[in-house]
């Protein structure tokens, strides 16, 4: 026992008064201060403004106090504010239920909290609300960039729980003990994240807000409503073809198809599903893999045309479950799809549709309401007089528009009630809306079925990863036009006047001028190749990360060679790789153990091995007294244990002990025998 | 020992708490120094707060499942990887602690024993937020690395005797106060309770003294000054060398000598008939104290026991002792030479 080294006393009483600090120290709170500000910035984004202002100076009010060395403020007026903000929060939504609200309220809380904290249950119960904030981010962004947002605010949140276990360590010791419980806790994390029992969620329904499905097709069209478009780089899907992709002509992914039009809007017509597909798929087939960002509609946006061969369609994700098939060429979910999610699909570009396509349909796609856009039903009349097919009108339509000189822009002027009329003949100004919405209003005035198609059409291969992304910018509407024996036929009237935009995309059609936004700007190529490497990276994310679920889950335990595993076994294999996880940490506490002192561990060896002869060294006996004993007992190796004994008290309590020194002694020892 | 008057629920929740301390931490009688903490003897289970954690983990769980949040599977099960790697590091914090008992300074019969304890860490890394409770009351401590510390407990002293230090926790919540890691021991070390002093005893008895031989000094007063002698807790202030210790002495007691080399017997059976063992005790515990501080030579008699006139700090000790156990219904733990005096 080294008792020379005695530290200090600890006396009884200040106990109490340690466990229950009166308020945080300036260390612990700093580190929770760190915690809350981390935790609380990927918010910033979605929050209404005041909440962050309203957190910010919350947060800094926190560390003023904390600067100045005060008090906590009184309890009423911290009940006044929460009050005030609950209200406020109220104001904002309308209600308190639903996710939005409940984000906001968390987020006030806990700048309320840190203000309130007084013992340390009030330190743990603003963690675990930064452990819930650092959830709630989850559900407007999965990016590896809030990942490790994340990952940051877990680590000072653990931080701030050992400050507060042990206020006396030091800062550095403090975030190296963090990044240690973190660094261990990442292999359960792993191990859980692979083998914890997938379910398709959700168990309950989900409230309106839980996703960010924001869609950049609508169900309803009116052209000349919009005098902005707003060009948004989000991604709508990602698409990895197994062969080459098809040329960037014939990347048409259908969404809604509208068939009805009141003079101003189209609607689309409910459309009769079957589980297959209305026509024949011919030609070339081309097999891909689809990657749907959620977007709330059953839409599965499949490229022309969809068909159910062998293996063709299978799903998973939250949509997952069998494909329906329309009479309008159109692939469905069965559910509006609220999460990323994953097909393998095939299209045969070269398909016929409609071959035999029903009265109702065509009587349909021939509508037109009554007086509305009369200069532009009287044009089609002129155009449709002694032709003699409908395809020969076709012509004539195509070449008429091609001749009109009408320029492709995506700030068209606003179009009053005649908006196909005024399009045509005065502001020859609009967008794919416009180009598809005239050409169908032409078509039908001149006797001949044809309906409108959104959807998205060209896209951008990354050339990092070979995949085809598709963004919102490339939403797109064209028309169809149905031609006896030969069923439907695309014709894109955007490319009547810019053909660019369906070769090469939207930013080689606009005119001089237009400004698209920064990320989707051709000329910068620097950018771009940055760009095209992140979007690289977040698919990989998306995929492996974002996109592992209960199907990618079988496939990856298949790849281990478990075949079938249900939970029994999931939970088997999940324990015994925990069990070795905690053996290896085990391990590491006492490893750590017997690397320390060989000095004392030599002096215990050779203490244990006499203690066996019968000759244990008494508790209170110091080195010198037990040589002398043993000497007297044992005379005939005296001088032996007289020089080990007092070579141990040398290099225990003397000055100079070095490592040769103690090694010598180790070898003193180890070859000791008893006789 | 639960008497009848005792509710059943406190009855059988000492019943049951004597049982988990044999059948689980085999605490069968008091072991000696030093209590190495090994693996087996190191026990963990979550706090208050790591039950709360566990709930709120468990609620994010749901959400991620509900939701498919992936990072939000993730991030539970981050926590929860940390909150496992916790449990291994508070264990390793008292993992290879070793305690000896130290001493126990003899306390009076209603102030508290106090225990000392040489807690050793061997190794070489700090171990923070360690705490040792006995009977209630706890003292926290740190332990540098490679250092041993002197911890102190206070516990109450409530009934005169050998009063043993009992079931005794070391125990940390370190690092994250979600997990209590603790060990059980009963360590060899017991403290003796001498009787309490009776409050405002009757003088001595000095005329009752055998033979009357008391020496009787000349010119002498009751309060004369006769010597310095280290201070002791029970001291009274009034007596406290306050010159000496200005002067940069240590906290000294003047004593004073009035009846000094008179012999007085304290004899069990000359007290007054009315008085109950434990007031006699008492009274000639103030009694004892009383000639020691005087400065008499004092003999005591006892049904049990008979001491010979003496004086001195051990005689004292010798005297308070055999009052201390006398007939004591608890035999006394196994004697050491620690704490006996």
């Amino acid at each position: 026992m080294r008792a020379e080294r005695m530290r200090h006393d600890a006396h009884a009483g200040g106990a109490i008064a340690s466990l229950t600090p009166p308020s945080l120290t300036l260390q612990q709170g700093l580190w929770l201060l760190a915690a809350a500000g981390v935790t609380l910035a990927p918010h910033a984004s979605y929050l209404p403004w005041w909440i962050i202002t309203a957190c910010a100076s919350l947060l800094g009010w926190r560390a003023w106090l904390l600067w100045q060395r005060r008090l906590p403020p009184h309890r009423v007026l911290l009940l006044l504010l929460t009050l005030a903000c609950g209200v406020a929060v109220r104001q904002e939504y309308g209600h308190f239920f639903g996710k939005d609200p409940g984000v906001a309220l968390l987020a006030l809380l806990l700048c309320l909290k840190l203000l309130e904290i007084r013992r340390s249950r009030d330190v743990r119960a603003a963690v675990l609300l930064c452990f819930f904030l650092q959830m709630a981010v989850f559900f407007e962004d999965q990016s590896p960039l809030i990942a490790l947002a994340a990952l940051s605010g877990t680590w000072l949140a653990v931080v701030t729980l050992l400050a507060l276990a042990d206020a006396n360590a030091a800062h550095r010791a403090q975030m190296r003990t963090g990044a240690l419980l973190l660094a261990q806790g990442l292999p359960f994390m792993l191990m859980l994240f692979l083998l914890f029992p997938r379910v398709q969620g959700p168990l309950w329904g989900l409230p309106a807000d839980a996703t960010g499905a924001r869609s950049g097709l609508s169900d309803t069209m009116s052209p000349g409503s919009i005098s902005d478009l707003s060009v948004s780089p989000d991604i709508a899907f990602r698409v990895e073809f197994s062969g080459s992709p098809p040329e960037p002509s014939a990347r048409y992914w259908r969404g809604p198809v509208f068939t009805r039009f009141d003079g101003r809007t189209w609607r689309a017509e409910r459309p009769i599903e079957a589980s297959t597909p209305f026509y024949t798929p011919s030609g070339r087939r081309f097999d891909y893999r689809i990657t749907l960002e959620p977007h709330d509609q059953r839409w599965l946006l499949a490229l022309d045309f969809p068909g159910a061969g062998a293996g063709a369609v299978r799903g998973d994700g939250a949509g997952a479950g069998p494909i329906r098939f329309t009479n309008l060429a159109q692939a469905l979910l069965p559910r509006p799809l609220q999460s990323r999610s994953r097909f393998e699909l095939s299209a045969w570009p070269g398909t016929a549709t409609g071959l035999q396509e029903t009265a109702a349909t065509l009587t349909a796609a021939l509508a037109l309401p009554d007086g509305f856009n009369p200069r532009s039903r009287e044009l089609a009349r002129q155009l449709a007089a002694g032709a003699g097919s409908d395809a020969v009108i076709l012509d004539r339509v195509v070449s008429y528009l091609s001749e009109s000189r009408l320029t492709y822009t995506l700030k068209p002027p606003l179009l009053g009630r005649d908006a196909v009329d005024e399009f045509l003949f005065e502001t020859r100004r609009g967008f794919c809306e416009h180009f598809a919405s005239a050409f169908t209003v032409l078509l039908r005035g001149a006797g001949v079925p044809a309906r409108v198609v959104a959807g998205y059409q060209g896209g951008e291969v990354n050339p990092i990863d070979g995949n085809l992304v598709v963004r919102q910018s490339d939403a797109h509407a064209w028309a169809e036009v149905w031609l006896g024996g030969r069923g439907w036929v695309r014709v894109d009237p955007t490319a009547l006047a810019a053909p660019q935009r369906i070769e090469a995309g939207l930013a080689a059609a606009l005119p001089e001028g237009e400004d698209l936004p920064l990320m989707m700007r051709q000329d910068l190529g620097w950018l771009r190749n940055l760009r095209h490497r992140w979007e690289a990276l977040a698919n990989a994310w998306d995929q492996r990360v974002l996109g592992y679920n209960p199907e990618r889950q079988r496939e990856f335990l298949a790849s281990l060679g478990f075949g079938k595993v249900g939970w029994p076994q999931l939970v088997a294999l999940m324990s015994g790789v925990g069990l070795i996880l905690i053996g290896g940490l085990m391990a590491w506490a006492s490893w750590q153990r017997r690397l320390q002192d060989p000095l004392e561990r030599s002096w215990q060896v050779f203490c244990k091995r006499l203690a066996r002869a019968g000759h244990p060294r008494a508790p209170w006996e110091g080195p010198h007294d037990y040589g002398r004993r043993l000497a007297l007992a044992l005379p005939r190796q005296a001088d032996e244990l007289l020089r080990i004994t007092a070579s141990y008290a040398r290099l225990r309590y003397g000055s100079g002990a070095n490592r040769a020194d103690i090694r010598a002694l180790n070898r003193q020892i180890r070859n000791f025998e008893l006789q | 020992m639960p008497s009848a008057t005792q509710p059943l629920a406190s009855t059988l929740r000492r019943a049951s708490r004597a049982m988990v301390d044999r059948w689980l931490f085999r605490l069968d009688r008091p072991e000696p120094s030093p209590i190495v903490l090994h693996q087996r003897r190191i026990y963990v289970l979550p706090t208050n707060a790591g039950l709360g954690l566990a709930v709120s983990l468990l609620a994010m769980l749901i959400a991620s499942i509900n939701y498919s949040l992936s990072l939000g599977f993730g991030l539970t099960f981050l926590i929860a990887g940390i909150g496992i790697a916790s449990i291994i590091h508070a264990f390793r914090n008292l993992f290879g602690l070793s305690l000896s008992a130290g001493r126990c300074e003899p306390a009076f019969c209603g102030e508290s024993a106090r225990f000392v304890f040489h807690v050793t860490n061997s190794r070489r890394w700090r171990r923070p937020a360690l705490r040792l409770r006995l009977h209630g009351g706890e003292t926290a401590f740190d332990l540098a690395a490679a250092d041993v510390t002197n911890v102190e407990l206070a516990s109450p002293a409530t009934h005169r005797g050998w009063l043993p230090a009992g079931r005794m926790t070391l125990e940390t919540t370190w690092p994250l106060g979600l997990i209590r890691a603790w060990s059980v021991f009963l360590p060899d070390l017991a403290c003796i309770v001498y009787p309490q002093p009776e409050r405002a005893p009757p003088p001595l008895p000095l005329g009752a003294a055998e033979g009357g031989n008391g020496r009787r000094l000349a010119n002498t007063g009751d309060e004369d000054f006769h010597g310095l002698r280290p201070y002791r807790d029970s001291d009274s202030p009034r007596h406290v060398a306050w010159k000496a210790l200005a002067r940069g002495a240590p906290l000294l007691t003047k004593q004073y000598a009035g009846h000094r080399g008179e012999d007085v017997v304290l004899d069990w059976h000359t007290l007054p008939a009315t008085l109950g063992d434990e007031q006699r005790l008492s009274r000639l515990t103030a009694w004892l104290l009383a000639a020691e501080r005087a400065g008499h030579r004092y003999a005591l008699k006892l049904p049990s026991a008979r001491i010979d006139a003496g004086q001195g700090e051990p005689h004292l000790h010798r005297c308070l002792r055999a009052l201390a156990l006398h007939r004591a219904s608890d035999t006394p733990p196994a004697e050491s030479n620690r704490d006996a005096r």
